[in-house]
């Protein structure tokens, strides 16, 4: 009864986005307020129907409901509870359920907090995520069904994979998808703006709280996935620049991009087309990246079962999304004239460059990721591109946006004069080269370019936004919250950067095998010694546990236990990492196989810095939130508020004064 | 600034950007992309031995042999028409790697022996990589994979 409630829901869901769809647009031409009134009713009715739908499939895998097809396929009694319902997204159609569940709650909170938005700019907009809405709907109805019952259930289920049996990944793939769906409302804003035919800074100062939320939580959900592939898929990797990793970073860059191309559209009425063409890209890119995840096109640890029909319905989406954007793009950009000037120094400039080096980075890793697809659609045989393709490309174009990065906080709008921007950068740089020359010569082992390159480049960054941040005058806590938020949003890149460059330069990785009791393997000024092996009985898995310990110097620093795990019948065996974690480094040791005469095989690393990775990461999503939160965006309303009044109060005057 | 003057300066960051992805980009391909082959094709000597390639195919059963003193192992590759192909690591095997299934591994060929960096396995009971499969299923053809290329 309940699935079959929550397939009803869903239906009636599809039927709410239609009318989301095309009553306000209608209106709109028509000149019918009532039927455009009907966008936020709407909104939230399908916010609410698919609150139900999603609380039903819920329901269905917390009570161990396997007369659901979705649930017998992905979850069982002895999971426990939080993987339960994370199960629900761990496959194709749950996971559309929350895609769709995501975009209908984007609709909900833009229906909300949209007062200050007049009537026919909102119903365009809500009108633009009907469509979007409708597509998703009928994609889940027609080719995915979730609430799919069994003729005969099977007394137990089957088990969610135990990759994902983690709690990284239980929140990994919600906070993915609101960034993802999320970038659905930068671009209904610019598709209803385009459709308006105005496209003034308005739209932008709405678009740009939207836009930091939904980039907030892709940059935590990059975060979260990054770790995750550290600690449980068992190679020790943070980054495999692996199809899906890629899928998810490319909207990121443009979803970057496109933060800073509204701040120039909000405050310099400049760049208009290209704003509106990012904010396209961005939710374009995040389509394709469900596309590839979805579809099974791309060999990628994360696909789910492929499945050629749904690939196909969700490259015609693609198709019809992005051609329908275009065209209208097309129609529209003659008109957008940019009416900001700029010279040729200035900060609208330095931010193109930054945008411009974004989206070169986003094209190179797009063909670097679609390459092997493409060659052998043509018959050319099967290529896999490595991780140098994309080291090789991503380190240049870097260089060229963390250089802009920093030195972009300090040039005027408009115009600036180069000497003035030489005499404030000039100390940034000097410390920023010394410290890039200084640090590694004291510290680390061997002295190599990129060390030298990726500390210059996160410490430019770093003292750049220090400065910047206190040359804002005021005390820090008077501060606007976008100013804290900008500092921080590019002091956890600058974090990220070292990260990134120590661990990738220093880091010690080595395949061993140890016999137990013997002398272990030495790491630096660390020695691994392997203890014992035994059987270890988890919740609802098997393990085989290493016993390992740990010395520093010769003296005990910590027992790590890697463990082997077996989730029953029907799963992969799963290897469980033994960490320790520090800021400064992590011990990482992984559990292999039986090698013969009592020696295992061992994964040991040694990883400088690793945790500086993800720590940026975060950093940047407490920035992007700051921003998001700024004072003006309320004042605006305010303001808008305030006008309104004056103006009904201008028209009963004039009213009054006629009569 | 003239609109003339700006429109120069997009243009001009244009024509960078394209310049230099291009040029990145073939930088960056090259050496970077691994060809897939089959046993066969290694028996025909048609491929690159200065090159990082990968070798898919089937673990021969009983062919997996570890040495005691180091991690080293060795397995052959066959494509069930007897076609075979050792191939040396000295890499922990991947968690679902055993004999009889499909594996994929990454490295390149010395002497008519595989020396691999990396060993892929399949994924799951049901799944053997498209890649793979496809190149078993090309009975007919001598060169499985690279026949293809011109």
């Amino acid at each position: 009864m309940i699935p079959e409630l929550g397939h009803f829901a869903l239906i009636l869901a599809l039927s709410i986005a239609m009318i989301q769809a095309i009553f306000p647009l209608a209106g709109i031409s028509l000149g019918k307020p009532q039927w455009m009134a009907l966008a936020k009713p709407a909104a939230r009715a399908q916010f609410l129907l698919l609150g139900i739908s999603f609380a039903c499939l819920v329901y269905a895998f917390v009570t161990d409901d396997f007369s659901v097809k979705l649930v017998a396929s992905h979850s069982n009694t002895q999971m426990p509870i939080i993987y339960k319902v994370s199960a629900l997204w761990g496959n194709h159609e749950g996971s559309l359920l929350l895609w769709a569940f995501i975009l209908s709650g984007w609709g909900f909170a833009v229906s909300v907090f949209s007062r200050s938005i007049p009537t026919v700019m909102l119903s365009r907009v809500m009108s633009v995520m009907g469509f979007v809405g409708i597509g998703f709907l009928l994609f889940m109805i027609m080719t995915s069904n979730p609430f799919e019952r069994l003729p005969f259930p099977p007394p137990e289920g089957r088990t969610l994979n135990p990759l994902l049996q983690d709690f990284g990944l239980a929140i990994h793939p919600p906070m993915l998808y609101m960034g993802y769906v999320g970038f659905s409302v930068a671009f209904s804003f610019a598709i209803a703006a385009m459709l308006g035919g105005k496209l003034d800074a308005a739209w932008a100062r709405w678009a740009r709280p939207w836009t930091n939320v939904a980039w907030i939580f892709l940059t935590g959900g990059i975060t979260l996935g990054s770790w995750w592939a550290y600690y449980e898929l068992g190679w020790g990797g943070w980054w495999f620049w692996d199809p899906v990793e890629n899928a998810s970073l490319l909207p990121w860059l443009v979803g970057t991009a496109l933060i800073h191309s509204l701040a120039v559209t909000e405050k310099r009425a400049a760049f208009k087309s290209w704003t509106v063409l990012l904010a396209i890209f961005a939710f374009s890119l995040s389509l394709l990246g469900t596309f590839l995840v979805r579809s099974g096109v791309l060999t990628s640890v994360h696909s789910f079962a492929a499945d050629p029909e749904r690939g196909l319905f969700i490259l015609m989406f693609l198709g019809v999304t992005v051609g329908a954007s275009l065209v209208l793009y097309a129609a529209r950009a003659p008109k957008l004239k940019s009416t900001g000037r700029f010279d040729l120094i200035s900060r609208e400039v330095g931010l193109l460059v930054n945008n411009i080096a974004l989206v070169t980075l986003t094209a190179t890793v797009l063909l670097g990721t679609l390459y092997p697809l493409i060659i052998d659609a043509l018959g050319m045989g099967k290529i896999s591109v490595g991780p140098p393709y994309f080291n090789n490309i991503s380190i240049p174009l870097g260089t060229v946006l963390l250089l802009m990065m920093g030195a972009g906080l300090f040039i005027r709008w408009k115009k600036d004069k180069p000497e003035r921007l030489i005499k404030i950068l000039r100390i940034p740089a000097i410390m920023a080269l010394v410290m890039a020359v200084v640090l590694p010569l004291l510290f680390v082992p061997e002295f190599h370019w990129r060390t030298v390159l990726g500390l210059l480049l996160a410490s430019w960054v770093a003292l750049t936004a220090l400065l910047w941040f206190s040359s804002q005058g005021r005390s820090p806590f008077k501060k606007p919250l976008s100013v804290w938020g900008a500092t921080l949003a590019h002091l956890g890149m600058a974090v990220t950067v070292t990260g990134i460059t120590l661990t990738s330069m220093y880091s010690i990785e080595n395949d061993v095998r140890l016999e137990a009791n013997k002398p272990g393997y030495v790491v630096g000024e660390y020695e691994f010694k392997f203890v014992k092996v035994e059987n270890h009985q988890g919740k609802n898995y098997k393990a085989i546990r290493a016993t390992v310990d740990v010395f520093q110097n010769g003296k005990p620093l910590e027992t790590l236990y890697p463990e082997k795990r077996d989730y029953g019948p029907g799963t992969m065996p799963m290897t469980e990492a033994g960490i320790d974690a520090g800021f400064f480094r992590d011990l990482f040791i992984a559990l292999g196989e039986p090698v013969g005469k009592g020696a295992w095989s061992f994964r040991i690393y040694h990883k400088p810095f690793v945790r500086w990775i993800w720590l940026g990461g975060i950093l940047m999503a407490i920035g992007g939130l700051l921003a998001a939160f700024d004072g003006r965006y309320r004042r605006t309303r305010k303001i808008f508020l305030q006008e309104r009044k004056n103006k009904q109060a201008n028209k009963v005057a004039k009213q009054g004064a006629t009569a | 600034m003239k609109a003339r003057q700006k429109r120069l300066i997009f243009v001009l960051l244009g024509v960078v950007a394209v310049v230099g992805a291009s040029f990145l980009i073939t930088k960056a391909m090259q050496g970077n992309l691994a060809y897939l082959y089959a046993p066969e094709a290694v028996l025909a000597g048609e491929v690159p031995t200065d090159k990082v390639i990968r070798l898919g195919g089937l673990v021969k059963k009983g062919s997996l042999k570890r040495s005691d003193k180091t991690l080293e192992a060795r397995f052959v590759v066959t494509d069930n028409r007897g076609n075979e192909v050792t191939v040396v690591t000295n890499k922990i095997l991947p968690d679902l790697f055993k004999e009889g299934q499909s594996s994929v591994s990454r490295g390149m060929l010395k002497d008519g022996i595989f020396y691999a960096e990396e060993v892929l396995a399949k994924h799951d009971s049901s799944y053997m990589p498209k890649e793979v499969k496809d190149v078993l299923k090309k009975e007919h053809t001598p060169a499985p994979v690279k026949d293809t290329v011109k």
